[in-house]
């Protein structure tokens, strides 16, 4: 019951940003808000830390209604994509702003921001300024600038969005280990759905400005609510009139499989060790696209113009089609 | 900087180079040399004249008190009007900011003749009542301030609007989710991420206000030992073919100005090499 979010909605002149979302974040929990840009997830976010006021509904941490308490009374900790680090601020005053404005005692606030640096690996780097740090350093420090108020919760806004691929992969590992060891409520925001399904305990799917669908990466991998959470956690192709994974489709060579849809191989793509292919299958529906491993390829020999029998693997993930839907 | 890299040269960029050092020479570097040379002609006996007369004393420390509480004023009004504009949407701001450089564009007589049209002690627009409940505008002190502060009103201002729009809000929204009031981050985190725009400012302002002539000139009165300013009392000198008095007052006026335009650059410098 750490954050309960009842009825929120937002709205930015004719733009609705967030319509009536209910929602309950458990306490200590690594939750994720996913979805497209523009989609309300930041807005929400930005809600539940008191940076934006909701046109209506209420927000409650922790059993204490926030609704009407402005930021600096919330004690969320809050995490910027661009880091937001205090420029003139060497990385140790940075990490010390929340205690000094606290008041606590300069012995406290010593011990804490070494305590905070070396949590987030920036000891050797206290007295550097922000503009001495990488991408990745800086948003290390902005996250123990955030932790030092000991925040009630965390909030993240894409905070590894900025930063090049590699380095998101180490930070992505890196803050699973840091709230497995503080066990702080913690929420980011992402439009990545690999960072919200490695990272996070939770994910909220959220688009236009509604809540989409709520559980673990697992129930929302496998039991997807709509066509929407399936087709934005992976991508999907139509069998006939099934939705299914590219590499939930079984490709037969030979006919015979029952239900199975005819089609003829039109291209074959290897993508190191995949290989994409696009099958055209009879009538105007769309190509389906099967993904399978090299191997796998060459066993069946398949090439362009081979004759081939799709069924949707037995176990796998499907969704009947709409059939008007375009596929995402 | 060792490794900076150079284009090569042509014979353009040479020519180019004689034009520029050619015009500063002939506009700026040769004027004001003469100026030095002049008041040192006999020694410092022009300067010490000017310092000990207790009339030109008093135009200077007259000059002074203008300069600094129009500049103290214009700071603070100008820091506030900047966040104003930046910081907020409102009716007519497009109009506000396009007021503001009003003071600017406006020849500095007119501004002296229009403070004369609403405080004058005759008969101005709310000059008179002032007047009554003993308080002096024109032919005083607080209009010389009044004019000397509306001819530098827009310099603040307009070195520091763009720093604060590149600034960005992140910083300060930061510092309120780590509890800061509006009072404390605007000292911890938003004038020091400015304060290089406000001290450009501050200097500009101070150097335009000493130097301030025609607004004042309208205004002051001119009368000796009480309202005449520093440029006052060189335009008097000069057309009473005192020459050298005139001279001197002008190498005191400049020399503050270069003074703190170099004060500027050495902590400018001293900052960057942290």
């Amino acid at each position: 019951m750490s954050i309960d979010v009842s009825g929120v909605s937002k709205r930015y002149g004719d733009f609705v940003a967030l319509d009536n979302i209910n929602l309950t974040l458990p306490t200590g929990q690594l939750t994720a808000l996913l979805g497209p840009s523009g989609g309300g997830k930041t807005t929400l976010l930005r809600i539940i830390a008191g940076l934006e006021t909701p046109d209506g509904g209420s927000v409650v941490i922790e059993g204490n209604d926030a609704t009407r308490l402005p930021v600096q009374k919330r004690n969320v900790g809050f995490v910027f994509q661009h880091y937001a680090a205090f420029k003139h601020l060497s990385v140790a005053r940075n990490v010390a702003f929340g205690l000094e404005i606290r008041k606590r005692s300069k012995a406290d606030v010593k011990a804490k921001v070494e305590e905070l640096l070396a949590l987030v690996h920036l000891s050797q780097f206290a007295d550097r300024l922000p503009s001495q740090l990488s991408g990745g350093q800086r948003q290390r420090m902005a996250l123990a600038r955030a932790l030092a108020i000991e925040p009630t919760v965390l909030l993240l806004d894409e905070p590894f969005g900025a930063l090049d691929a590699k380095v998101r992969k180490e930070l992505r590992d890196w803050l699973r280990r840091l709230h497995d060891e503080v066990h702080v409520t913690t929420v980011f925001v992402t439009h990545d759905q690999e960072e919200a399904l490695e990272v996070a305990d939770e994910i909220v799917v959220i688009n236009e400005g509604r809540v989409e669908q709520v559980g673990t990466p697992d129930q929302l991998y496998d039991q997807p609510a709509n066509d929407f959470v399936m087709g934005f956690l992976g991508e999907v192709t139509t069998v006939g009139d099934v939705r299914v994974r590219p590499h939930d489709v079984e490709v037969a060579v030979a006919p015979g499989v029952p239900g199975a849809v005819t089609g003829t191989v039109r291209r074959m793509l290897r993508i190191g060790f995949e290989v994409r292919i696009s099958v055209a299958t009879e009538g105007d529906a769309p190509d389906v696209t099967v993904v399978m491993t090299r191997t796998h390829a060459r066993q069946l020999e398949l090439a362009e113009g081979t004759r081939v029998w799709l069924t949707p693997a037995a176990g796998a993930t499907t969704m009947a089609a709409a059939r008007d839907a375009v596929p995402a | 900087m060792a490794e900076r890299h150079r284009y090569p040269k042509g014979p353009t960029t040479y020519v180019l180079r004689a034009l520029v050092v050619a015009y500063l020479a002939l506009l700026v570097a040769w004027p004001v040399a003469l100026v030095v040379t002049n008041t040192f002609e006999h020694g410092d006996e022009a300067l010490r004249t000017i310092l000990e007369d207790p009339d030109m004393q008093a135009a200077l420390r007259l000059t002074a008190v203008a300069a600094v509480v129009a500049t103290a004023i214009n700071t603070v009004f100008g820091v506030s009007v900047s966040l104003l504009l930046v910081r907020n949407q409102f009716p007519g701001k497009r109009a506000l900011s396009a007021l503001l450089d009003l003071p600017l564009s406006v020849s500095p007589i007119v501004v002296g003749l229009a403070l004369v049209l609403v405080y004058g002690g005759r008969n101005g627009w709310f000059g008179p009542s002032l007047e009554e409940s003993g308080f002096q505008v024109i032919f005083s002190t607080p209009g010389i301030i009044m004019a000397t502060a509306f001819v530098s009103l827009p310099l603040v201002i307009r070195e520091v609007v763009p720093v604060l729009q590149e600034l960005g809000t992140e910083q300060e929204q930061a510092a309120q989710s780590l509890g800061a009031s509006g009072w404390q981050t605007f000292w911890r985190i938003t004038l020091p991420s400015i304060k290089w725009a406000v001290i450009y400012g501050v200097v500009l302002t101070l150097a335009r206000s000493l130097g301030e002539f025609g607004a004042v000139k309208v205004v002051s009165g001119n009368i000796l030992g009480e309202t005449r300013t520093a440029t006052l009392a060189v335009e008097e000198k000069y057309l009473n073919f005192d020459q050298e008095g005139a001279y001197a007052i002008a190498f005191l006026l400049a020399s503050v100005s270069v003074l703190a335009i170099l004060v500027v650059f050495v902590l400018r410098s001293r900052e960057a090499r942290r």
